[in-house]
């Protein structure tokens, strides 16, 4: 699981959640991945991430080195902090380890770095 | 029994290791299976050369992943096979995986996504394979939790085979009871085998569908359609066999099927000279 996918994935699914974001990382297991750099999708991505969680989360996993807590106003040119951003939000992937809802409790295991996301018949809204 | 995959068992037994090979081995599937996502990815209307972050709903071994990836677009696919997603993984797509239940809803903060696609996938929530399930319950949780993932103006194409009429009336009111636009595209409608549902949807206000493909023929008004019958009748049915007519009629039908067909010119159903 990359960090762009945690930034998004919520457990509001689950009966008796509101929000359910952001999830808790406890990974035991990280890959690095290389994925080609495209500066154009990562400007474009940014406004829509939630920066603070982001960052959170990558502290986490000890991999927030170097990433800036706020995001400056033009960050579009400065090359330097999208190719962090890059590397935190598609590089870097959860392979074992599971999720965490802040509201319930619950744990999600990612395995082989997919997020097992399946709810029981109870859990079901 | 049945044929279609959605009568023999839940998606998460049906889709097993070796179901999920075929998604690898097979060339036909994997053609198929690409032309169809090209033909959402055209009906998604993304705006040209940006690259987008999109949805694959039901994305399986990642075929439709990929051609999203050709196109230049970062994808988060969602799938309730965990055979199919082992392929996906082994097929090492650039794409992000998610074991998940659409019918469940779509688990992602509001905003999310600049699209969705979804290839072969939405008739399955038609089915009720546990005692808990309620298929339009869980069409319309669906549909509502992926509406909010959108972001405004983001269009979401389903390519599905409808097993009925019925079917394809629950499906469009609920999509729309959850907020979204749109309707059904049928490409090629007059063709057995090319004949194509797409479920075109679009929030934020509603737009012209897109025209579906091998319908030229219908643009025109039902008037014309009707003169042209009559005219047809007229001339007492078919046109004579192994005639000119008779040939040109052939090949506009295989036209209007989708099919490849030369074009007419003036050799057309001409003789051979006495030489051969």
């Amino acid at each position: 699981m990359k960090l762009i996918t945690h930034n998004m994935l919520t457990s509001k699914c689950l009966k008796g959640v509101l929000t359910g974001y952001p999830l808790a990382i406890n990974a035991t297991n990280i890959k690095i991945n290389e994925v080609d750099f495209n500066p154009d999708f990562i400007s474009r991505i940014i406004p829509k991430l939630d920066w603070e969680v982001l960052w959170k989360a990558a502290d986490s996993i000890g991999h927030s080195e170097g990433l800036p807590q706020t995001i400056e106003q033009n960050y579009d040119d400065d090359k330097e902090f999208l190719k962090k951003a890059h590397r935190v939000l598609l590089e870097v992937e959860v392979e074992e380890g599971y999720l965490i809802c802040p509201e319930s409790g619950r744990q999600f295991p990612i395995t082989k770095g997919i997020p097992n996301m399946l709810l029981t018949e109870a859990e079901v809204q | 029994m049945s044929k279609r995959p959605e009568h023999q068992a839940p998606p998460e037994l049906f889709y097993n290791e070796d179901e999920a090979r075929k998604y690898t081995q097979n060339s036909r599937i994997i053609d198929i299976q690409a032309q169809m996502t090209e033909r959402c990815l055209e009906l998604l209307l993304l705006p040209e050369d940006t690259p987008c972050l999109l949805l694959d709903i039901g994305c399986g071994s990642g075929l439709s992943g990929s051609v999203l990836e050709e196109s230049g677009h970062m994808w988060i696919g969602l799938d309730i096979s965990p055979s199919m997603l082992d392929v996906a993984l082994e097929r090492e797509t650039e794409g992000d995986l998610i074991l998940a239940d659409m019918g469940e809803g779509v688990p992602f903060k509001a905003g999310s996504f600049d699209g969705a696609v979804s290839v072969s996938a939405l008739q399955w929530l038609f089915n009720a394979d546990k005692k808990s399930h309620q298929p339009i319950k869980r069409l319309y949780k669906f549909f509502s939790s992926l509406y909010a993932s959108l972001s405004r103006s983001a269009r979401a194409v389903f390519q599905f085979y409808p097993e009925n009429e019925s079917q394809l009336d629950l499906v469009t009111s609920q999509a729309m009871k959850a907020g979204f636009y749109g309707g059904v595209v049928i490409d090629y409608p007059n063709s057995a085998k090319a004949k194509k549902f797409f479920l075109v949807l679009m929030t934020g206000g509603a737009a012209p569908l897109p025209q579906a493909l091998g319908t030229e023929e219908s643009d025109n008004s039902l008037q014309v359609k009707y003169a042209r019958r009559e005219a047809s009748k007229a001339a007492r049915g078919k046109p004579l066999k192994n005639t000119r007519a008779w040939l040109l009629e052939k090949k506009e039908r295989r036209r209007k099927q989708g099919k490849e067909t030369k074009p007419d010119t003036k050799y057309t159903g001409r003789k051979r000279s006495g030489r051969f």
